[in-house]
């Protein structure tokens, strides 16, 4: 039986490491302000009072729980399995990255800091982050892409509505990674009086760990809703990977439960060519970028490589570690999803469900489209919808022709 | 070679050395050559020499700029190893250390392969920027084999508890870093650089060097008499080459500015 190496499962060990992967991987500098963040958190994490605050929060401000939808016409479209829709896109801010957001804000609050500092790809996180950080009265800066900021030009004014700076940054590829390392350098010479909410879980330890926890509300919630309506565990979850917090939020409260399947969708991209998609567990190995160790897409000098994707929360060269040890146990199955194929579930989605997915989701709803023959009529499968779609509407114009 | 030769050169030093950064390549490898001779001419007695990366989350403008350039003229690490090897054949008694972040190192090929052939090619020392102790016991074992001291970093924020834990991975000399914040310029030297070297030294006896920000003449001899075994430029000389990069400066103009620098020592 499988069932007995999960039940032990308990990562990340006390030094931040999924086995071979994750740990800490920065600049003395930063030493101090990872440990502080360590300590708040554990102590936090201890605390019944921080948990209903941020359970508050959850409820009131993000407006959790969210729905378990059955996406009755899509099951009949497909003639099964049977479909439910974890509807993280109605959450407060359009997607999952409040969660993370509003749980690390807390953990701001109670190290004093005045300011933050966050990175974004899509925006969503930017988003997220500008929203706490005006509701608890932070300064915040948000690093963003310049290729990203005119992707997503209506999170960037949504943003400075919230009184957040944002600033492009012009470096490398200019999407993610590059945001990622301008708010590591802020985070350097601030870390004093700022916190860094790191949007997914990645980089050094403690945030793979601290992300991942305040995300997997989101499975937690999805398993309690599924047996309320199906009386049963689903067989397969499906989720889109970026980063990956999303999906570990949905992941982690079913690991052990190793009759439920879990699919990991990356972004397939343009193609397989190296640059051109950013799969990391098709075309990734061993590496260490932004403070952790995990699979990366890189060149054989070592030089992390260009990424593609149509939507830039999938955007990213590495995978958080997390994903990496399950990747190797077995437990996820890793796959992609190109650009069309989610632009396709784009359209369906909106058309037989009346639901607006973020093109990130749209990835984990593609999955399904090609491979819902792997599924019986009444078998069940739990699709982590982790954000809307209104930020991709302007992008999607370029690439849609619709025949109405 | 390597560890036993950092550690022949600071014994007995009357001076604090002067540690040169730049990074190979940039902008060419050709001029790279050219460059350290125009160093060597100016006074420096180290040379660190960094690996350019496409993203150097520690460095700032000037630096990242710096990398791109020597990215862009096709530098890859096996091309370091060998600038090296030519840098060595002309200044044999120029200590050379690499600073890397340690995908560049441990991920383009193996570790191991990295430290026998920079070894091989008479590298000094490892300066890994994004290693922490906790992580380095198997980088250290490694290193170690192939003869190679390990560069160890401090910061102003560091705890005096972890001093110790760092000093005790260094093999090579530690490097002060006096500033909170990325590599580049500052205004003036930091503060309380006399007192850190003093905590340091109460944990080790290897040398002690420092860096980040230090640019202009002031900033040397502010170092110098903080006590120091070592004074590292990196920025400011950075900035020159961008200008040589640019066809607005020369080698020449680079060596005049590295006198200006050693001459305080």
């Amino acid at each position: 039986m499988q069932t007995s190496k999960f039940n032990d499962y308990s990562f990340p060990d006390n030094s931040g490491h999924f086995e071979n992967y994750g740990g800490c991987f920065v600049p003395e500098t930063l030493i101090p302000a990872l440990e502080e963040l360590e300590e708040t958190y554990k102590k936090a994490d201890k605390d019944p009072e921080f948990h209903k605050e941020f359970n508050y929060y959850l409820n009131n401000f993000v407006g959790r729980p969210t729905p378990l939808y059955f996406a009755e016409r899509l099951t009949k479209y497909l003639n099964g399995p049977k479909i439910y829709l974890k509807r993280e896109d109605l959450c407060h801010t359009g997607a999952h990255k409040i969660n993370n957001a509003l749980g690390q804000a807390l953990l701001a609050k109670r190290m004093g800091k005045t300011r933050i500092i966050a990175e974004t790809g899509a925006g969503q996180h930017g988003v997220a982050t500008a929203t706490v950080a005006a509701r608890f009265g932070f300064k915040c800066v948000v690093y963003m892409g310049e290729v990203d900021i005119h992707r997503q030009a209506t999170n960037v004014f949504r943003m400075n509505l919230l009184g957040t700076e944002v600033r492009p940054v012009t470096a490398g590829q200019k999407t993610l990674k590059e945001a990622v390392s301008e708010a590591i350098r802020d985070w350097i010479a601030s870390s004093g009086s700022s916190h860094y909410i790191l949007g997914s879980a990645l980089g050094p330890h403690p945030f793979p760990l601290i992300v991942r926890n305040f995300q997997k509300t989101i499975g937690e919630e999805a398993k309690k809703q599924i047996l309320e309506q199906e009386k049963v565990l689903p067989d397969a979850l499906i989720a889109c990977v970026g980063g990956g917090s999303n999906s570990i939020g949905l992941f982690h409260p079913f690991i052990k439960d190793t009759g439920v399947r879990m699919i990991g969708v990356e972004a397939g991209g343009n193609g397989e060519k190296l640059g051109e998609h950013a799969a990391r567990f098709s075309g990734g190995r061993l590496g260490i970028l932004q403070g952790t160790k995990t699979y990366i897409l890189q060149d054989e000098n070592g030089q992390i490589s260009n990424t593609h994707s149509i939507s830039a929360g999938l955007d990213y060269a590495a995978v958080g570690p997390e994903h990496s040890l399950l990747y190797d146990l077995k437990r996820v199955e890793y796959t992609s999803a190109d650009d069309n194929e989610a632009l396709e579930a784009f359209q369906i989605l909106n058309k037989i469900e009346g639901i607006l997915p973020a093109l990130e989701s749209s990835h984990a709803v593609a999955w399904l489209l090609k491979n819902h023959k792997q599924f019986t009529k009444d078998q069940t499968v739990v699709i982590n919808l982790s954000g809307r779609g209104d930020k991709d509407i302007s992008q999607a114009l370029e690439r849609i022709n619709l025949e109405v | 070679m390597g560890k036993s030769n950092i550690k022949r050169f600071f014994t007995n030093r009357e001076k604090p050395a002067f540690i040169a950064y730049i990074t190979a390549g940039d902008p060419t490898y050709e001029k790279s050559i050219e460059i350290v001779d125009a160093l060597v001419k100016g006074g420096i007695d180290m040379l660190e020499l960094g690996i350019p990366f496409s993203d150097p989350l520690a460095d700032g403008e000037v630096n990242q700029r710096s990398a791109q350039r020597a990215l862009n003229s096709g530098m890859t690490p096996e091309r370091c190893i060998k600038l090296v090897n030519d840098i060595k054949a002309k200044h044999k008694d120029l200590p050379v250390i690499f600073y890397t972040y340690l995908n560049l190192a441990a991920y383009a090929q193996d570790f191991k392969k990295f430290c026998a052939a920079v070894n091989g090619a008479g590298l000094d020392g490892l300066l890994l920027l994004d290693l922490i102790p906790e992580e380095s016991r198997e980088y250290r074992e490694e290193a170690e084999k192939n003869g190679l001291g390990l560069v160890a970093l401090v910061a102003p924020n560091t705890k005096e508890q972890r001093i110790k834990k760092i000093t005790d991975y260094a093999s090579c000399f530690v490097y002060y870093v006096s500033r909170e914040g990325v590599t580049g310029k500052r205004k003036g030297f930091a503060e309380n650089v006399e007192k850190k070297i003093n905590i340091i030294r109460k944990y080790t006896d290897l040398p002690v060097v420092v860096g980040f920000g230090i640019s202009s003449p002031e900033h040397v001899k502010a170092a110098a008499e903080s006590g120091v075994d070592g004074i590292v430029v990196g920025s400011a000389i950075v900035s020159k080459i961008q200008k040589i990069a640019d066809n607005t400066g020369t080698v020449e103009s680079l060596k005049k500015f590295v006198s200006s620098l050693t001459e305080p020592l």
